[in-house]
């Protein structure tokens, strides 16, 4: 056996910049297989769903806190970037960058009180916070249309309209690498360790001075700021908004994304976010039991893969490389 | 005097689990802290840490109270601690429990962590050079790259120390580092803490392992029913007849 110093450490990063590139080879390959621009919005609502997603992980799977609230700063998002750029005619860019700015503050003064609170508490807060946004969401609707939605002007950059789903392929999927890469940055870094430290034991984590609730505040406020933009793209994407964007349900959709994706694993979180938006666009005939399927995927993944999807299957990789060997 | 625990008071309830404690610890020593079961050994270690705050009384470090600060508070004035029940970041490798042990000489902007500054990088290399070597240190050079679930007892409990270690704290509190180890570990841990207090870092020693507690601490102090029983060198206190009866009952005498 070789001395344990000669034995050259594997860099720690080198399996997240995998990921990445698949991610990124993924991303400017799929189109040579996407027939249509049907498929092309189906591609551009997973890669906008998939962005939450990534924010929520690290929130969920990294720093270990769970959040049922979050298409609530999903809906923030979508309808605080509509009501600026229809009611007050805000530039489509400035009203989107506001919003993520505002949304970000809100979550930070929601989320001091709240993140005091552990486990089941925590769940209820956001629960709480989520479905207090759904409904003044549905029933402001002096700005917001109320039930019957309203409509979002497209998003135009110095005159140039960003519109046909080709174009809006490009800019979500360059947005969703980017986002990627950020998280797997902030991983891999003191801050990230910081929050997968209060994930493994906040007891330890407080005995090395990493203050708990300052982290969980931060990993909070990011999840919820990525939250909120992507819920404006989706917005100006998709032209015309409705509450259940914010709605309960979809909060449970975006954390079943993350839980069957695989928690602590950023692919995981895009190829969750993949499966359960495109899911339901196959199977449009179970389109009533919606949230019957996605209970359904959630128990299944809790009790056949608890790490979920990803992880599971790296894990089984790399034992049959190992056996092969 | 490193640290100074003054009238230290802690009631659960009608409980009274730590009842007037006082000590001074003088810095470069080990101290161990001794007692029988439910004497209030770990309810005092969680009062020197912020875990709990005391019913009443205080806690110096140096000049400086502490009382009544959050727990990484208390890590950040210097003050490190491991754990009786471990606990280790399961979620994360040997290298990588000891490297968030940093966090306190670390920290760097959200925005150079995201985009990776070139100053992160370079703090990074140092960090895990220094995680390294704590590992080798407390003879875990090898496990450096195990994820910690895969890891054994007794190797968990030497990677408490490193990643305690890693906050470069003055004052280091060992809750029950022997619990649990055999014959030749125990031993291993008997060597680290010896080598911990020639390097000048002052050791809290919590342990039922006697040998372990006559052979490498300076400085006894005896807990029982929640008060402090007797203090002194490890010799005076073996002999002291109250600790006698206190660990052995009243028949001894």
């Amino acid at each position: 056996m070789a001395s344990p110093a000669a034995a050259a450490p594997p860099s720690a990063s080198s399996a997240p910049r995998r990921s990445l590139l698949a991610l990124a080879g993924a991303v400017a390959l799929l189109p040579l297989v996407l027939p249509n621009n049907y498929t092309y919005e189906v591609a551009i609502l997973v890669g906008l769903n998939a962005i939450v997603c990534v924010g929520l992980n690290l929130l969920i799977g990294y720093a270990g806190q769970i959040s049922l609230g979050h298409a609530g700063f999903f809906g923030l998002g979508a309808y605080g970037t509509a009501i600026l750029a229809v009611r007050y005619g805000w530039p489509t860019p400035a009203s989107l960058a506001a919003t993520v700015a505002a949304v970000a503050l809100l979550a930070w003064a929601i989320g001091r009180p709240i993140l005091r609170l552990r486990g089941h508490a925590l769940a209820m807060a956001t629960l709480g916070m989520g479905i207090i946004v759904a409904v003044v969401i549905a029933t402001e609707d002096r700005y917001t249309g109320g039930p019957d939605g309203m409509s979002v002007p497209p998003l135009a950059i110095a005159g140039h309209v960003l519109a046909g789903e080709r174009a809006w392929y490009w800019v979500v999927g360059v947005l969703l690498v980017a986002t990627v890469w950020l998280a797997q940055n902030l991983i891999d870094s003191p801050r990230g360790r910081a929050w997968r430290a209060l994930h493994g034991s906040e007891f330890a984590a407080s005995a090395i001075g990493i203050d708990p609730a300052r982290h969980k505040l931060a990993a909070f406020v990011l999840s919820a700021a990525l939250a909120a933009f992507a819920g404006a793209l989706t917005a100006h994407y998709a032209g015309f908004i409705t509450p259940a964007k914010a709605s309960f349900l979809h909060s449970i959709e975006l954390v079943t994304m993350v839980v069957f994706g695989g928690m602590a694993s950023s692919l995981g979180a895009v190829v969750g976010a993949a499966a359960l938006t495109t899911l339901p666009q196959l199977l449009t005939v179970f389109k009533e039991y919606e949230m019957v399927l996605l209970g359904a995927v959630l128990m299944l993944t809790m009790i056949f893969m608890p790490q979920g999807l990803v992880p599971t299957l790296g894990k089984a990789l790399a034992a049959a490389r190992g056996k092969s060997r | 005097m490193l640290l100074r625990a003054e009238n230290l008071a802690k009631r659960f309830g009608g409980v009274h689990a730590v009842q007037d404690v006082s000590f001074a610890l003088a810095p470069g020593t080990v101290h161990a802290i001794i007692g029988p079961n439910g004497a209030g050994k770990t309810t005092l270690l969680n009062l020197l840490t912020g875990i709990y705050q005391p019913s009443e009384g205080g806690v110096f470090l140096g000049a400086r109270e502490l009382t009544g600060l959050p727990p990484h508070r208390f890590a950040a004035a210097g003050i490190g601690r491991t754990f009786q029940n471990l606990q280790i970041f399961f979620n994360m490798s040997a290298l990588e429990n000891v490297m968030a042990g940093r966090w306190l000489h670390e920290g760097g902007s959200l925005a150079a962590a995201a985009l990776r500054l070139p100053q992160l990088v370079r703090a990074e290399r140092r960090c895990r050079a220094e995680a390294h070597s704590l590992l080798d240190l407390v003879g875990l050079a090898r496990w450096a790259d195990a994820a910690s679930d895969a890891m054994p007892y007794g190797a968990l409990k030497r990677l408490e120390i490193a990643r305690a270690l890693a906050a470069g704290p003055k004052l280091l509190l060992l809750d029950e580092p022997a619990a649990g180890l055999n014959p030749t570990e125990t031993h291993e841990i008997d060597r680290l803490i010896r080598e911990l207090a020639s390097r000048g870092i002052t050791i809290v020693l919590v342990e039922h392992n006697m040998k372990l507690v006559m052979g490498v601490s300076g400085h006894v102090i005896v807990l029982d029913e929640g008060r402090l029983l007797a203090e002194g060198e490890p010799r005076e206190v073996s002999a002291d007849p109250r600790v006698i009866e206190a660990y052995l009952g009243v028949e001894a005498r």
